[in-house]
Formats: structure tokens, sequence, C-alpha cells
């Protein structure tokens, strides 16, 4: 057992645990924010995405003891922002959203992208989301929204 | 009124992109417990006896002794128990559940189980035939016999696996001698009806829900029913909350999956090279069990000349039993097996005969008053010249398989012709189905619209919204669709076979016609049922008449480039023209056939899987590769209007017509880069490489 100090959302958090656990189970079961989803358990499907220190990471990667110190932002903390109201707006009118499942991902996805990089060209973006599978869409359409809310966002990144 | 077509917001757009939509495993009770599956190891095998270690006095076994009813999880044929009572028969069969409230607890009981398993010769080869159907069109043996030549070919297909990104899983409660459960299901119904018969229970004793549905693409049609089943089983025994979510590893494993096909084809041609007569005889693995599969076979063999008319027609199929994985409903259903083959094979028959594919190709493609493949009618309009001509234009098709069928250029461009059946095979609709709908107006003012269609990423919460709005001329705000609840709605048919909107939203849409016609103020409540139109006749047992009352058409257009040293294939660009009759929602039916495409193509030359002696050689999306967004090609697509007199607005089926013309218009690209016939999806690097060996 020991305690795990971290920021969530903006706040600041201890767990006391098992450091080993994953860092998935904690904020979905400890904190329940059932926005993160589990999609296959092994790192490939980025449904579980969060950013630490503003860079994406499958959470179901991440041990709780690696949080230590940092800071953890989940789509419960992103959608509090005006970034993800652009992103938001973006996704709904490209289409880019179906059974939704993987859509918490590709958001968390899209504002590390464009965190580093707010002008991506087409193949930066194809890169950027390519750790994140979506079975529906075909990707067309989360490029596109991609695309969009980095024109439509100027300034906020 | 504005076109229909024109998009609107997704009304579940917000709860979607926020993380809001509760999907089954988002859902938690106090006090719950969790289920975790014992599987079986082996292909085949009587349990001889199970050993356990020490069971803490919380931890429950449930197993076939605990059903209260009758040990068969309702599908169609009564071959698929709930718990194995003696015999299993594929690796990854369910054998029991552990239950109880740690989940790594459970797990530590799993392993170290025992099964003591007195092992049975295991079935992989296709010898043993469950489902045979037979049927013909005209006269196709006099046309074998004046043939001047025949010409044959066989054509396999593989594995797919839906890979819907959330796992399978329920939820469920119990009390006071109900039954609740909340999952992630494409059918309400299918589950509800299985856990009746399961726990013989009567109606009221069992509620099914469905929860935000993270994608199914059949796999979650009847699947399911086996783990509810299960559940079910588990609740009425322990009486406690239990949540049942699987892990991707043994959802791959153990889930129903597209049917592995070998079709055998043959033509007879006569002395001009036309086509007299064509005979099919297609092989599909059921796997251990029939499940859906036969249904699966009788489509796959309706589409036994596509898109094209044949005079006379020979058509024979099996199920094979075998000691695998029980495959089931993918999207297309039996459709996209055969449609490669025949789409294949009539370019292959232009090949032979010298003739240019495209040339031939439309010498029989079907027009509006042609007899089917199975002796009904194509009643309506066909626009298939026009939406060739707009796929032949916009992805400049003869120009570029000019210069890519020159050798070297390792670039090929291919097209498939393929229609899709709406509804369900035959006379479906009206003998098992028997769909319900209604249409509730409250007090306040609001209709809600009562079926239990699924919304599974499709759309179907936005679009049957906006036709109940626009039909009634009231705000999209004023018409509400909750997640269909078996204690609040009626039966309207399991979300599948691309009936939703056609079909249920037909009927919804004549049932909000009379309510605007009757409108009074205050509550309403009106109520609509399934009419098989009386000039559609299906006989079952010879396979003859109307199977469908009605067709989507497409084209697609794939282009593709192969690498010349490594053979890997990649995927360029894509162009398709669609009859779907009247879109609902232009940018919803642009996401299916985007989705729907990408999903075929796929199927066609990226997603691999196979088993060795009955066990899945891919468990995971680390080696069962799906498209990502670095393979996502640059996609086109017209949508040709045709509206159909029945569908609301003249929508006709989408789901699955974006998908089943995938495969085939990939491999034709890949043979006109490579210069080699291809007979065998999907089209890996291999299979390349031992085609490119024969020189």
């Amino acid at each position: 057992m020991s305690k795990i100090t971290f920021i969530l959302n903006g706040k600041t958090v201890s767990v006391e645990g098992n450091p080993g656990v994953r860092l998935l189970d904690v904020l979905r079961n400890e904190f329940k924010l059932t926005g993160i989803k589990e999609g296959c358990g092994e790192g490939e499907c980025g449904a579980c995405a969060v950013l630490l220190d503003h860079k994406i990471v499958n959470s179901c990667s991440v041990v709780l003891a690696n949080v230590d110190g940092h800071e953890i932002t989940t789509i419960e903390g992103l959608k509090e922002t005006s970034r993800y109201q652009v992103i938001r707006d973006s996704f709904g009118h490209a289409g880019a959203v179906q059974c939704g499942f993987c859509t918490p991902g590709m958001v968390i996805a899209t504002e590390s992208l464009l965190y580093d990089n707010p002008t991506p060209t087409e193949e930066d973006i194809k890169i950027g989301m390519s750790g994140n599978l979506c079975r529906c869409t075909g990707y067309q359409s989360i490029i596109e929204a991609v695309k969009k809310a980095s024109e439509d966002g100027d300034g906020l990144w | 009124m504005a076109d229909i077509s024109k998009s609107i917001e997704k009304v579940d757009l917000y709860e979607k992109t926020s993380g809001e939509a509760k999907y089954v495993s988002d859902f938690s009770y106090d006090d719950m417990l969790y289920a975790r599956t014992l599987r079986s190891t082996v292909a085949k095998a009587k349990i001889k006896g199970i050993r356990f270690p020490n069971l803490p006095e919380d931890v429950h076994i449930v197993d076939y002794k605990d059903i209260p009813g009758k040990n068969v999880v309702k599908i169609i044929f009564d071959d698929q128990e709930i718990f194995p009572t003696e015999v299993v028969t594929y690796i990854g069969q369910p054998i029991l559940l552990v239950v109880g409230k740690n989940k790594e607890l459970l797990e530590e009981i799993i392993h170290n189980t025992i099964v003591d398993y007195e092992l049975m010769t295991p079935i992989f080869d296709w010898v043993s035939s469950a489902v045979h159907y037979h049927f013909q069109k005209g006269k196709p043996e006099e046309a074998f016999q004046k043939a001047t030549k025949i010409i044959e070919y066989v054509y396999d297909t593989s594995y797919q696996e839906q890979a819907y990104i959330e796992p399978q899983g329920f939820i469920g409660t119990y009390e006071e001698g109900k039954v609740t459960l909340i999952g992630s299901i494409q059918c309400p119904y299918y589950v509800k009806n299985a856990l009746l018969q399961a726990l013989d229970s009567k109606g009221d004793e069992v509620r099914v829900i469905q929860a935000t549905v993270g994608g199914a693409f059949g796999g979650k049609e009847e699947f399911p029913s086996l783990m509810a089943c299960q559940l079910a089983v588990a609740l009425k025994k322990i009486k406690k909350p239990i949540k049942m979510i699987y892990e991707r590893e043994e959802d791959m494993i153990s889930t129903t999956k597209r049917h592995p096909s070998k079709s055998k084809m043959s033509a007879a041609i006569g002395e001009n090279g036309e086509i007299l007569a064509i005979k099919s005889n297609i092989g599909i693995d059921g796997g251990a069990n029939i499940g859906l599969s036969g249904v699966v076979l009788s489509r796959a063999m309706i589409a036994t000349t596509g898109a094209y008319t044949i005079e006379n027609i020979d058509s024979s199929g099996d199920v094979f039993l075998t000691n695998t994985v029980p495959n089931g409903a993918f999207r297309g259903f039996g459709a996209p097996q055969m449609l490669f083959a025949i789409d294949l094979f009539i370019e292959h028959i232009a090949k032979d005969l010298g003739i240019d594919p495209l040339e031939y190709r439309l010498k029989y493609l079907a027009k509006q008053g042609d007899p089917t493949s199975t002796n009904g009618l194509f009643r309506d309009p066909i626009i298939m010249p026009e939406m060739i001509k707009k796929a032949l234009e916009i992805s400049k098709f003869k120009e570029k398989a000019k210069i890519f069928s020159r050798p070297n250029v390792s670039k090929g461009i291919g097209m498939s012709w393929f229609l899709h059946g709406c509804g369900f095979t035959g006379s479906g609709e009206s003998t098992h189905i028997n769909a319900l709908v209604k249409l509730h107006k409250t007090k306040e003012e609001n209709v809600e619209i009562l079926i239990a269609a699924v919304d599974m990423g499709q759309g179907v919460r936005t679009t049957m919204r906006k036709l109940v709005a626009s039909l009634l001329e009231i705000p999209i705000e004023k018409v509400i669709y909750d997640l269909p609840d078996t204690d609040k709605v009626p039966d309207s048919g399991p979300t599948v076979a691309s009936r939703t909107m056609m079909i249920v939203g037909g009927l919804v849409a004549r049932c909000a016609k009379k309510m605007k016609d009757s409108w009074i103020p205050g509550e309403m409540l009106l109520e609509e049922r399934y009419l098989q139109p009386s000039y559609i006749k299906w006989d079952e047992a010879t396979m003859t008449g109307d199977a469908y009352p009605a067709y989507s058409w497409g084209v697609n257009v794939v282009e593709v480039s192969v690498d010349k040293t490594t053979y890997e294939v990649s995927v360029n660009e894509i162009w398709s023209v669609y009859d779907l009759g009247k879109a609902i929602d232009e940018r919803i039916v642009i996401g299916q056939a985007d989705g729907g495409i990408v999903q075929g193509v796929a199927y066609g030359y990226l997603e691999v899987m196979n088993h060795s002696n009955g066990k899945l050689l891919q468990k995971n999306f680390t080696d069962y590769i799906i498209p990502t967004s670095m393979d996502a090609p640059k996609m086109t697509t017209v949508i040709m209007d045709n509206p159909y007199p029945l569908g609301p607005y003249g929508a006709k089926g989408v789901g699955e017509l974006t998908l089943v013309g995938g495969a085939p218009a990939v491999a034709k690209a890949i043979e006109m880069a490579i210069g080699k016939k291809v007979f065998s999806i999907p089209v890996t690097p291999e299979k390349i490489m031992e085609l490119m060996k024969h020189e």
C-alpha cells in the first residue's frame, strides 16, 4: 500500500492503494470517470486514452505509481474547456461520431495532437490519430473533424 | 418542407463526445458481483469432472444444473446449450460461470480449476452438412448440355471478426422475482425470448433494456442471447446484481464471426460466348452449432448471380458443422461471400473469353422487370446504368484501367456491382417477426416512438425522430425515442438485415400519418403492424419467388498500389455510388457508406483470421489487424435518389449494402495490379507471393 498523489482534471487527489493497479481502473472505479472506455485492455485501441501532462496515453497501460506527481486530464475534465467545444462541434459537423465508444478517446487524441501541433497536415493527423481504433467511420470523417477543429480553433491551441 | 435528406445534428452527439453516454460497462450497483467464464480448452471432449480449488463461501459456481428452464439458447434450432451438460464442442466454449465480489480472485479460481476431459475426435473438415438447400431457375441442366464450353472456378473467403470496439456485456438484477438485464445488444426481444425459455418464466418476469451500444455489425445479434441466458441463470440463483463484461480476448475467441466459405462456380457458355447458365455450390463453416447459419446460407445462395440476370441457375449450398467457434451474423449476412465469388467469376469468364469485362458485365446487368435469381420480380426501377456511368466518371476508371493494365505499373483499379435485399429473407418479416410499432402522444404533446430498434451507431435515434418530427410537422425536441426497454416498447423486430428504416421506419411513418390525420389535443396511442404486400410471394421449400420486398444497389470502385518487393497492398482511393431509395439524413448515410466500405475492403485484403485445429490464431487487436487512420483512403460517395414506394420518404436499406461490394472491388484492383487472377480473400502479401510464383 502506498499513497499516490496527482492532479486529476485540475484538482489534487490522493489514492491509497496498490501502486501497480491500472490507471484505467482507478479512474473508472474510484473516481467514477466512466467516459474513459476499455476496448482492449492492452494498449491497442485507444478507447481508454487520457492526457498525462498533456500527452496522450492509454490508461490501461499505465500503472498508478507512474502518475505520482503528474497531471491527468480525462474527457470529463476536457469537456469543460472551450477547446473541447470546438472539437465536439467539428466532430458533429464531419459526422465523426457513430457508436461513440471510441469517441472520448478520439477527442483526447485530437486535443493532444493540436496541443503539440495546432496546424497539422493530413498526414500529421493520420499519424496522430493512428493509436485510436474506430470500426464505424472508416476514419475519413474523423480526419476531417480534426482538420476542422484546427481551423475553427485557430488561436486556442 | 426542407428535403428530408438534409442533415441535422445527431441527437446523441453531445453525450457521446463528452463521455456521458452510458454503455453497459458504465453501470454499477451497490453490492454488485462479477461473473467470469470457465472455458473449454479442447475442441471436443466429454467432461468427466471439474476440480475446483478451495472456494470461499461467497464465490458461486453456476452451471447447467442451475438452469430452471430448457438448457437451450433459443435461436432457430435447439442445438446450442446454455451450459454444456456433458460434451464441449469448441475451444472457448463457456462451461460455467464463477461469480463473486473480487474479479482478480475469480480469475485465480478459474486459473486453478482443472477440467478432466475425455477427448473425442473433433471435425475440422467440411464434411458434416447440417443444412442443405437447393434451388433452380429455368432449365440449367439443358443449358449445360447445350454448352460449347464450361468455365469453372472456386472462390474462397476467410473469417472476419466484427471487432466492435466495445466488447460484449450485460449487467443484471433480480428483484421480487423479476430478472432485468441491461446489455450491449441489437435485438432486445431475441434476448427476452431466450430468457423466458431458459428461466421458464412468464412474460412479465423478464425485462431487457438496451444500453448505448458501442458497435455491433451483426456480432450483437444472436450471440448475446447465450451470454444473457447464462447471466440470468446466475441472477436467479444468487439474487444479487451481477456484471458480466467480456475481455477483448475472450470476446474474440468465443463470439460469432463471418463464416469462411468456398464457392464452386461453373458457367455454361454458348457458341457466341454468352452465359447460358450458372451453377453455384457454396459451403459455409457454421462452427459448432447451426445458430443463424441456415439463414446466412440462404442469403448467400439468393445472391448467386449478384447484380446480374442469368436465365438458368442451379444453386446449392451447405452449412457444415465443425468443432470451431460458432459463426453467425455479420453485416452482409452471407452476401459478401457470394458477391465476391460471382462478381469475380463474371469478370474471369470475360477475361477467359477475351471480351472486355466491363462490356460483358453490362450485357447481364439486371433490369427492371427481370426475374430475380429465385424467379421473383425486380418490380422497381433499377438505375444501375446511370450509377455505373457516374462511378466511371468520378473515378476515371477507364483511363486508369488502361494505364494500370500495362506491365510493371503495380497499380490497379477494380469495380464491383451489387445489390442487397432489404429486410428479412423470404417470408421472415410476416411469419417470424410480425413487427409491431406504436406512437404515443403524451398529455404534454410530446410524441414517443415505441419500437425495439437499437441505435448501435448507425444513427437511428436521430433518423427516427427526424422522420416523425417531419411527418407530424413538430420540432424534433417534441419527439422522444429512448433506448428500448421490453417493458415499454412492443416487439418491432431485431435491428438487423438493413430493415430498420425501411420496415420499422415504414411502419412508424404510417403510424405518424394516421396520428396526423386524427390529431386531437391530449393523449393518443396508435399502432401499426407489418403486413406483407400481397404481391410478394415466397415459397420457402423450393426457394422461389420474391426473396425480398425491395433491393438497394451499389457500385464500388477501389484503386490500389501493390509494392513490388513486399507485395503489400495500399488502398489509394475509393468511389461509391448507391441507390438506397432516399437518404433520411445524408451525413448519417455517408457515415454508413464510409464505415461499410472500409470494413468491406479490409475483408478483401487486410483482415486475417484463421484457426489451427480449432484454436483461433488471432485473439486481440495486436494480431487481428483492422484498418487504422493510417490505412484510411480518400472516399467519395454519391447517393442517387430512387424512392421506394413503401419506404418512408422512399428509403430502402443502407447498413449492409455499403459493405458487400468492398471485397470484390479491391480483389479486382489487386488482380489488375499483379496481372493474376485472384480466387481467395483476404488477398494478403503471402497470397500474392504465391500467385506471383506461378509465372
